[in-house]
């Protein structure tokens, strides 16, 4: 009898992944089960621990990466060979879970909006209504949002370690969907919160079929789903090209619609900004970080053989990403419109540093490759937009948050240190030496000008020019301009979100000023293994 | 050792321009990160310690810079001592990236270039943050001022003895950043404000340069450090040197108000005068003149770019001193001679070897004496009521004799009068200027002779005539904590000449810039002086027909000649970049903006709008953008297909 043959999971390498899912899974039985004075504690504590176990076990992972049999990379390929876990992936699990960590803590945050969570308090009920007012009088928060957010955190980190086109798609959608609903959420503005989940959902449900579709055509030319199998179908050009042109151009529409990349950018500015900003804080960092990730991987290992076919196509995505976020950003009125195309602008950026070269064999001794350049940046860019985000939470007026610009005016008086953070955030954005911005951007540059692709280096550096103008606008509003009516106040938060944007501003800083030791490990374990 | 020497024989002999090659620190180290480390603490303790550190802000701000500027002189005696050869010094701090070959050590480079902008940086600074304390005495935001300009002084210095191109950068935004906020320092004028836009967006412009500059300068030595790219130019090829150096020139031309990025300069003197006098005039503005006469291994190997170099140089000369003579706002009229100066220093730049150490020579002096006379203006608007307009001085010399005569001393060595400083390094650059060019030379020449008209038109004005004040005004003497840094800038305005004695300067700088072969003149050195003298006699004696014998009326008079209204516009230079520049972005960004608009914000419009009638409108808004945006994606999902087919048929 031909018994069945159970695949060897590698549990310990897996931790990472299983102790968030486990958490989230645990989260959704809490909801049911622990009476509703406890429940926030409950899940605010587990979802710490679920974020503080995975940088643990992600660090372990990390720490134990070692060379595969064959060949001098890191890692291993897991999972019946579902999962990669080499050395960007695991890198991307340790920067995923500070990130989920420092999100966690943004969500919990109570104290700005007195005493409750800053989403809904009973989502079903309409806006404007008899039962809104009745969920708000009893002080009702959705403590579903942990679970919902460590699914997302799972999902995440499921997908630049994905080895096969089902894992991938799997781990798209495990992402999507819970942000989906967390889009939706928010306790003020609600109809803008609702208008910006259902585009945000039905827009990502027709990327994701393009996605799909294209996933079909890429299996249709190689006859498997597995990356491996796919890299070899493509090296030795066997079947039909115009499957795989068109495998490689759907799934990418996908991707780049997960990116905000132009011209599959139109939803980023609406939910972003309706969205409650603890959410598009998360979104803005993680969802980047895990998108790139998987990104690279699917381009560079998959479709690694036929580089000359797609690179063109990359470069035209670079360029108008770029010259979209910075030219548009220039005339918004909002500051989270505002951060949301900076945050093209910056998917321009990394998409320049996604032109570096593939592999340590052809890049200078010790150069950096293109995977390192673009992982350098997404921990850059994950803390100062996260910190960035966190600032605009406790910026507030008797409605809420005052996102409109001109709320803004003279914050630098009414709270010099808040502006003055929020000013350094901005000028890690645009770049300015000793920011992370810098380092980050010389990065990506110099991956990007090592491989020839320095037309797209050049417009990178005028954009940044440009970026620089709206960046330095805000500044001139908060320092310069003299405060309308009563002007803005800053709420006191929480050590919660104090830590965050603490801890965002920091790592801005040092890595502006220390990049050396993070690059140095970028370079030894930015190598993707099949 | 014979090697060393072999070296020095053959840059003697006039082939190879001097390689960087520093020796290690030792016992200037602690010096050297002093100097910096400074007043960087200060701006860092003033601008953190908040209002707890109103009472003695100022004190500790000033403190810092007199303390900085013990240790340019400890170093700069400190490599006196030594041999020739042995006065460049290194000192490396940390590893800013290590990335294989890949590498930015952020580094101090001190040689006998960095010695002198560190004297003059640090000195002609202290005194103004002297000055400050009296100037602004009144100011309820008086500590922050002198945290700016702490600040200001950190990153100046950063960018001087910054030993990497990469760390050039870092001070280059640094006094940009300082730069930017002292001028809208009084941010309740809203031409303050929109002043220091324009520098932010126009010094943009010339940071572009800068960064692709370094940029390809990275790209073609793989490194951006001036000791590895110096030894590396002679091996490049001529092309990528000119670009490098055009770029460079950009970089220059922003930073230092020059042609055709100079309209920013003027505005910038809504700031305090003793920013104008620091930042303006006397330091950051000749940044452009540090970083072409730094990079002079690369535009040793491109004759075009230099040329180019010397040609904007004199254009801005020409138009600095045709703006200041048409100016009534005495800040204006002086920020138009600087203008006019740096425009010296650039062409004398531009002019290879044999002007480098000249180009240095008329920035320190300049230093001084602009520095003097900027807060010399500022002492007498102090002393009437801030008003800035010279049609409603005149008669000053009386109520304000310390300040006259310290002005005067100034004014009489930017025009050049034989002894003072001025005189000994302007004719030096027409000298070599009429030796390598004519056409340049004779500019040179007219500039000196328009500079003694303006500024004799200036010093007519504020000083002698009929007194032409309002009765509310009070013209006093300022007091002493203002008058004594005047008094010493006075008195280097007097003899800064004496750095040339001996052609000590062109020794001293050497070992950076070359020794460049003697020209060769049809005529005398002495000749040539007498005949720039008798030009700049001719300006004086025009002014003192055309605003010396005369009443001046105290409005402006509007019907002028042509020439004169030009020159009140700034020669155009805001129009021309509104139509050049600012028009078509405008348009561009309209263009994206309504587009945006119509597409992307009327969502977010819609939903307010909709508060009253809820769902229905709501949804209609989502389901028409929505299906837009899908719309959008599907466009570029065909042209990405699209793209990966023609890639793939190319």
């Amino acid at each position: 009898m031909t018994g069945f043959q159970a695949p060897n999971v590698e549990w310990l390498t897996l931790s990472p992944l299983l102790v968030v899912f486990l958490a989230a899974v645990v989260g959704v039985l809490v909801e049911a089960f622990v009476p509703r004075a406890q429940r926030y504690a409950v899940q605010v504590g587990l979802s710490l621990a679920a974020m503080v176990g995975t940088l643990v076990a992600s660090l372990v992972v990390f720490a134990r990466l070692s060379p595969t049999a064959d060949e001098a990379e890191l890692g291993r390929v897991v999972a019946a060979g579902a999962v990669a876990a080499d050395g960007p992936a695991v890198f991307t699990w340790v920067l995923l879970s500070v990130l989920g960590l420092l999100s966690v803590m943004l969500f919990a945050e109570r104290k700005v909006e007195s005493g409750v969570l800053t989403f809904a308090g009973q989502a079903a009920a309409l806006p404007g209504t008899e039962a809104e007012r009745e969920a708000s009088t009893r002080g009702l928060s959705h403590t579903e949002v942990f679970p919902l957010m460590l699914f997302a955190i799972g999902g995440m980190m499921l997908f630049p370690a994905s080895n096969d086109l089902l894992t991938m798609f799997v781990a798209l959608e495990v992402l999507s969907l819970p942000l989906y609903l967390l889009c939706g959420l928010a306790r003020r503005r609600r109809l803008l919160s609702q208008e910006a989940a259902m585009k945000y959902f039905l827009l990502g449900a027709f990327s994701s079929g393009f996605f799909v579709y294209g996933l079909a055509l890429v299996y249709g030319y190689a006859g498997s789903m597995g990356f491996a199998q796919i890299a070899a179908a493509v090296s030795a050009d066997t079947g039909s090209r115009a499957l795989l042109l068109g495998g490689i151009g759907l799934m990418s529409v996908g991707l780049l619609f997960k990116v905000g990349a132009a011209p599959f950018h139109a939803w980023t500015p609406d939910v972003y900004q309706g969205a409650p900003t603890a959410v598009t804080a998360f979104m803005a960092a993680a969802t980047k970080v895990a998108a790139f990730g998987a990104m690279l991987r699917l381009f560079y290992v998959a479709f690694g053989g036929n580089r000359d076919d797609w690179l063109p196509m990359v470069w035209a995505v670079a360029i108008l990403t770029m010259v979209v976020g910075s030219v548009l950003a220039i005339s918004q009125t909002d500051v989270k419109r505002m951060l949301a195309y900076s945050s093209i602008a910056h998917a321009g950026f990394l998409l320049t540093g996604f032109l570096g070269i593939r592999s340590l064999d052809e890049v200078a001794p010790g150069g950096l490759t293109g995977v390192s350049a673009v992982l350098f940046y997404l921990t850059t860019y994950g803390f100062t937009t996260m910190a960035a985000f966190a600032v605009v939470s406790i910026v507030r007026d008797a409605g809420g948050e005052t996102t409109h610009l001109a709320r803004w005016q003279g914050l630098g008086k009414e709270s010099p240190l808040v502006a003055g953070v929020f000013a350094f955030l901005l000028l890690a954005m645009a770049g300015i030496p000793l920011t992370s911005g810098f380092t980050g951007k010389w990065a990506v540059f110099a991956a990007a000008t090592a491989a020839g692709a320095w037309p797209v280096v050049v417009v990178a550096v005028l954009m940044s020019a440009v970026a620089a103008y709206f960046y330095v606008r805000v500044i001139v509003l908060m320092f310069f301009a003299e405060p309308v009516g009563d002007g803005p106040s800053v709420a006191v938060p929480s050590a919660l979100t104090t830590v965050v944007i603490a801890v965002g501003t920091l790592v801005t800083l040092v890595l502006g000023i220390v990049p050396g030791a993070l690059i140095e490990l970028l370079g030894n374990v930015g190598v993707f293994i099949r | 050792m014979i090697s060393t020497a072999i070296d020095v024989l053959t840059a003697e002999g006039g082939g190879m321009p001097p390689l960087v090659e520093p020796g290690a620190a030792g016992s200037l180290a602690l010096p050297l990160v002093l100097v910096i480390a400074l007043p960087a603490l200060g701006a860092a303790v003033l601008l953190l310690g908040g209002r707890r550190t109103d009472a003695w802000g100022h004190l500790l701000g000033t403190a810092t810079v007199v303390g900085s500027f013990v240790c340019s002189l400890w170093l700069f005696l400190g490599i006196l001592g030594r041999p020739e050869d042995e006065r460049q010094i290194t000192q490396s701090l940390w590893t800013w990236f290590s990335a294989g070959e890949w590498t930015v050590d952020l580094g101090l480079l001190y040689d006998p270039l960095s010695a002198l902008f560190l004297l003059l940086i640090t000195g002609v600074g202290a005194l103004i943050h002297v000055y400050s304390i009296g100037y602004m005495e009144h100011d309820v935001r008086r500590r922050r001022f002198f945290a700016y300009l702490n600040l200001f002084v950190a990153a100046m210095l950063v960018l001087v003895l910054s030993s990497d191109y990469v760390g050039v950068f870092l001070g280059w935004e640094g006094v940009g950043l300082a730069s930017y906020l002292l001028i809208g320092f009084w941010q309740h004028k809203p031409s303050a404000a929109a002043a220091a836009k324009k520098a932010f967006v126009i010094n943009r412009v010339g940071d572009i340069g800068l960064s692709l500059g370094v940029g390809l300068i990275f790209f073609t030595f793989h490194t951006t450090s001036f000791d590895e790219v110096s030894a590396l130019t002679s091996e490049a090829s001529a092309g990528v040197m000119t670009a490098i150096g055009l770029l460079l020139l950009l970089a220059a031309c922003g930073k230092s108000a020059q042609f055709p990025l100079q309209s920013w300069l003027l505005d910038a003197m809504e700031g305090p005068t003793p920013v104008s006098a620091l930042i303006h005039a006397a330091t950051m503005v000749t940044a452009g003149v540090y970083l072409i006469v730094r990079s002079q291994f690369v535009f040793e190997y491109t004759d075009a770019a230099r040329t180019a170099v010397a040609v904007i140089g004199t254009i801005t000369l020409l138009m600095g001193a045709w703006i200041g003579c048409a100016k009534d706002d005495i800040k204006k009229t002086l920020a138009g001679s600087t203008m006019s100066q740096i425009g010296y220093m650039v062409l004398a730049a531009g002019l290879g070897v044999a002007g480098y150490a000249y180009a240095i020579f008329h920035l320190v002096a300049h230093g001084a004496f602009k520095a003097n006379m900027f807060l010399g203006a500022g002492s007498v608007m102090h002393g009437t009521n801030d008003d800035v307009d010279m049609r409603h001085y005149g008669a000053l010399q009386k109520a304000m004799p310390v300040t006259f005569i310290t002005f005067a001393m100034g004014y009489l060595a930017i025009i050049g009068f034989p002894g003072f400083s001025g005189f000994w390094s302007k004719d030096r650059i027409i000298e070599t200027a009429l030796a390598e060019n004519l056409v340049l030379g004779l500019c040179a020449l007219l500039g000196a002779g328009v500079t003694g008209f303006y500024m004799t038109r200036l010093m007519l004005m504020t000083f002698f005539g009929e007194k032409r004040w309002e009765d509310d005004v009070h013209p006093h003497e300022s007091p002493k904590v203002m008058t004594i840094p005047l008094i010493v800038l006075a008195a280097l305005s007097v003899f800064g000449g004496i750095m040339i004695a001996g052609d000590w300067i062109k020794k001293f700088l050497a070992p950076v810039t070359g020794e460049g072969e003697a020209h060769h003149l049809p005529v005398s050195p002495l000749v040539i002086s007498l005949v720039v003298t008798v030009v700049v006699a001719i300006g004086v004696a025009v002014a003192w027909m055309l605003f010396g014998r005369r009443e001046i009326p105290r409005e402006a008079p509007t019907d002028v000649s042509p020439f004169t209204r030009a020159g009140r516009h700034d020669l155009y230079g805001d129009a021309i970049n509104d139509v050049l520049v600012v028009g078509p972005s405008k348009q561009l960004t309209a263009g994206l903006a309504t587009f945006d608009r119509a597409v992307v914000d009327g969502g977010a419009m819609g939903t307010a709008s909709a508060i009253g009638g809820l769902s229905a409108v709501a949804r209609r808004v989502q389901n028409g953008f929505v299906r837009s945006y899908a719309l959008a994606l599907l466009g570029g999902a065909a042209l990405v297909l699209l793209a990966l087919v023609a890639v793939s048929f190319a």
